[in-house]
């Protein structure tokens, strides 16, 4: 039937954990580009430009309607046609970060959404301009409701790392893959990687979890 | 050259992919909904063994990525002696993945039919069986069916995985013209669009249908 070997397996795991670290700078990296543009991404589709709105609205459905795999390709190869040469690590965050960061402004527009409208207008009351009124007023109140979307993410990002060994960044897949065709063997290099990421996703969304609720309870919203 | 003389040039080659596309969609999407539902209706049973399998299925697809999934199934299962070719292994992989994430709204769209349906199938003495397929499914069928819509966009994108287990689709067939053309912009521009319009004009509008079809059914539009 099948043969797993061990001292293959030990052997294997120093390059599978660093290729690890690799994955989660990734994970982490592109999450921090999509945090950032998904709230911009946010906030420009509530601007009273129409034609703004319209673009960016448009924008986000067609990336989230078009695989990551081929925006990552897409990146990688385009930019030397035009003569930006990215590397493989760089298209790849740029790629990551983009398409999550569709996906978190929407997480952020139903979060803005959920503020009262009385928020608003005591913020215009108060004669606060459009920057004060969302970092003083709005945004303090719109995170909470947006965390546990937030947190969702965080662990798709992660499982989604996988698509950059397309473009050779040497996260988990990458090195599963290479050591595989070194020895001839796939069996431990893609089952340990199945046990990697169940080991970092199944406890991460428990600790989202956990977080979320403590930061609500800071918040004193129960 | 411009994508629409781009496009003139390949059409034959894209739309050989995008038919790939649409195959490996269809079967992961008849594969994903029976595994939904078998999976959703196990987590609710009160059989301990049904419960605990259907956890650890959904964990295990929840919590690994589609592409680890789909090489194990490609790479990992020819050594248990269970050989299958890469078009199956790539719809299989996939509606099993989409499965376990389907399985959670099965189980959330029947958490959500009222008690009182409960209670009035078993005061008119039907069985469980007659209960849950006669009242309790097609109601929370309607109640699950827009997150299902968001589920087969995901589903949709995640068949490009499939190119990597070298399946002829959109995915692939692009990426091989772009080795031999390096007309990246136009080739990748090209894909980018007709996985928009096959999400945007047809999963989601069908999606809409479906909705207000099952609606009307149900005597609620």
């Amino acid at each position: 039937m099948f043969d797993w070997k061990w001292e293959f397996a030990w052997e294997i795991l120093p390059r599978l954990v660093s290729a690890t670290g690799n994955t989660l700078l990734a994970a982490g990296a592109g999450y921090a580009i999509a945090l950032v543009l998904g709230l911009a991404l946010a906030i420009a589709q509530r601007s009273p430009y129409r034609g703004l709105t319209f673009v960016v609205r448009e924008f986000v459905e067609f990336i989230r309607s078009t695989p990551l795999l081929l925006q990552i390709f897409f990146i990688f190869y385009v930019g030397p046609q035009f003569g930006i040469r990215l590397s493989p690590w760089m298209s790849g965050m740029i790629a990551i970060g983009l398409h999550y960061s569709c996906y978190l402004s929407e997480v952020y527009r139903g979060g803005i959404e959920s503020v009262p409208k009385g928020q608003w207008e005591a913020a215009i009351a108060l004669n606060m301009t459009t920057v004060q009124k969302y970092r003083r007023v709005i945004i303090p109140q719109a995170i909470p409701s947006a965390l546990s979307g937030m947190g969702n993410y965080l662990v798709g990002i992660f499982k989604d790392t996988p698509m950059l060994s397309v473009i050779g960044v040497a996260e988990l897949i990458h090195t599963a893959n290479a050591i595989g065709s070194e020895h001839y063997r796939f069996l431990e290099p893609f089952t340990m990687v199945g046990i990697i990421f169940l080991a970092i996703s199944l406890p991460a969304a428990g600790l989202i979890r956990l977080a979320e609720g403590r930061v609500r309870r800071k918040l004193g919203l129960k | 050259m411009n994508i629409f003389d781009f496009v003139i040039q390949y059409w034959p080659r894209l739309l050989a992919g995008t038919g790939m596309t649409v195959a490996q969609f269809f079967l992961a999407a008849v594969l994903g909904v029976a595994i939904a539902l078998l999976m959703g209706l196990m987590k609710l049973s009160s059989n301990k063994l049904l419960r605990g399998s259907a956890v650890t299925y959904i964990e295990i697809f929840r919590g690994t990525s589609l592409l680890v999934q789909l090489y194990w199934i490609f790479f990992v299962l020819p050594l248990f002696g269970l050989s299958i070719d890469k078009f199956t292994a790539g719809y299989v992989a996939v509606g099993m993945n989409i499965g376990a994430y389907g399985a959670e709204l099965v189980r959330g769209g029947i958490l959500s039919v009222p008690k009182g349906q409960w209670e009035a199938a078993l005061a008119i003495n039907m069985s469980p069986a007659q209960r849950m397929r006669r009242i309790i499914l097609p109601q929370a069928l309607v109640n699950m069916l827009p997150p299902w819509g968001n589920l087969m966009i995901e589903l949709l994108k995640g068949t490009a995985l499939v190119s990597l287990i070298s399946v002829a689709d959109l995915m692939f067939e692009t990426k091989q013209i772009n080795g031999s053309t390096f007309l990246s912009a136009q080739a990748f521009g090209a894909a980018l669009i007709i996985y928009y319009v096959l999400a945007r004009f047809m999963v989601t509008p069908f999606m809409r249908w479906l909705e207000a079809y099952m609606a009307r059914k149900m005597g609620r539009a």
